[in-house]
């Protein structure tokens, strides 16, 4: 069983329509008792950072330390949310799982960068042999995690943004994989094959 | 690289897609989820689906269409037509629906575009727009096209995305149907105006219209409705195409 948390921000139903494609059993709740019995965790997000922090500080160091024990997907505002801050939302703090912060694209291209971009694999190791694909985004802000090194994939949009970031059991992606087309059900397949492990 | 995208339009009146088709292959080609998991399989880069019923009692129906399509449809899709409140809106998001396209209630209620974008966010309000050419430029047109606002289309355009919408869709009223190709002019215009992707609508016939409303414009999206439909043009033949050429679009 894998938790989608709900946290009253973004739409969970698509997340867990994918899942349901892939067979496999998702719940879609907003209660940690439920999170802790889960074999996996998403964390999807569509709105601000900080009204999104807002929206689950009560129950913010329960996650934080589930996030370290379970397998963990991180969609969108739901991979921005692991940092420490963003510049969408001065003076809030976010869950600062991964050191880095999140800044705000300032090129000439239109923001939100919405639509399909490619996603250049960098580093397939935590990823099972994905090789580069097309994704969908919907976002007006990018990581930049301290460490390089956590980065698995890049796209270019005026510059080049960690797309595909993780750690041990920590797989965040900026694009929306539950959109992208079939790539997007393979990455959340081979996210299956983990939480199954 | 960042992709142009190639959007089929469905029209849908009480649950049933509008204008025959030619898909032999469907068992059902009236049928709006499969004819979507058609243009799903075909790798279209989003959906459009414009409910021409628009009748309060079709509501019910049009959130059960939705909920249906996302799950077998795995792209973004936009659902539009008689969408006036933020419980409707509401309703399609929580359905499953990326996006909604606001045209006729937005015009009468600006209002309507800000309070959508603080509760939802702009990503998901599209402002669908009907434009005529004019002597002066162009205006813009509510009710299905049939009711001229006095609205200067560039103006509108402005207000609607200072208001928060976070895409336009454009069809021209005069290049609608007529096959004759996109109103480059009226793309030009607004997505040069506009800091918010364009949707160029109205008028393509062919795989070399799409080439120039990419090449000619800023616009980073284009819609067609019957040319996807009767089988004139096929999705994975126009992206090929247009690859060759050089538009960047994924294939």
């Amino acid at each position: 069983m894998i938790a989608i948390i709900d946290y009253g921000a973004g739409n969970t139903a698509n997340v867990k329509n994918a899942f349901t494609r892939l067979g496999a059993e998702t719940m879609v709740s907003s209660n940690p008792k439920l999170w802790e019995k889960a074999d996996g965790l998403i964390l999807p997000g569509v709105g601000s950072f900080g009204a999104a922090m807002q929206r689950i500080e009560q129950n913010s160091s329960e996650l934080a330390s589930l996030i370290k024990q379970k397998p963990f997907l991180g969609i969108c505002l739901g991979m921005q949310l692991m940092f420490e801050k963003s510049e969408e939302s001065q003076g809030v703090s976010g869950l600062g799982i991964i050191n880095g912060s999140v800044k705000k694209f300032n090129g000439d291209l239109p923001v939100p960068h919405t639509g399909w971009n490619l996603v250049s694999i960098s580093d397939a190791t935590l990823l099972d042999g994905i090789s580069d694909f097309y994704a969908y985004f919907v976002h007006s802000y990018y990581c930049e995690p301290a460490d390089k090194r956590l980065t698995m994939a890049t796209t270019n949009y005026g510059k080049k943004f960690p797309s595909i970031i993780a750690r041990k059991n920590i797989l965040l992606t900026q694009f929306h994989p539950e959109k992208s087309g079939e790539s997007g059900l393979l990455l959340l397949k081979n996210f299956i094959k983990e939480v199954r492990k | 690289m960042w992709c142009k995208r190639i959007i089929p339009c469905l029209d849908v009146k009480y649950n049933r897609v509008v204008k025959g088709t030619n898909f032999l292959s469907l068992k059902d080609a009236g049928d709006p989820v499969e004819l979507a998991k058609l243009y799903y399989q075909e790798r279209a880069d989003e959906i459009v689906f414009l409910d021409i019923s628009a009748s309060l009692e079709n509501r019910k129906t049009m959130v059960d269409m939705v909920s249906a399509v996302a799950q077998e449809v795995f792209i973004p899709f936009t659902i539009g037509g008689g969408i006036s409140s933020l419980a409707d809106i509401e309703a399609l998001l929580r359905a499953g629906a990326d996006k909604v396209s606001l045209n006729s209630a937005a015009i009468a209620n600006p209002k309507l575009i800000e309070n959508a974008a603080r509760e939802f966010g702009s990503q998901a309000v599209v402002i669908a727009m009907d434009a005529k050419r004019t002597e002066k430029g162009w205006t813009v047109y509510s009710k299905g096209g049939s009711l001229a606002t006095g609205l200067d289309a560039m103006e509108w355009a402005e207000k609607a995305v200072s208001l928060g919408a976070g895409e336009l869709l454009v069809t021209s009223i005069d290049r609608d149907g007529t096959k004759s190709g996109f109103d480059l002019e009226l793309t030009a215009a607004l997505s040069k105006l506009v800091s918010v992707p364009v949707i160029a609508s109205g008028g393509a016939g062919k795989m070399r219209d799409f080439y120039d409303v990419f090449q000619q414009t800023k616009a980073s999206a284009a819609l067609a409705a019957n040319l996807f439909h009767y089988g004139t043009l096929g999705i994975p033949e126009l992206k090929k195409y247009l690859q060759e050429n050089g538009v960047d679009i994924r294939v």
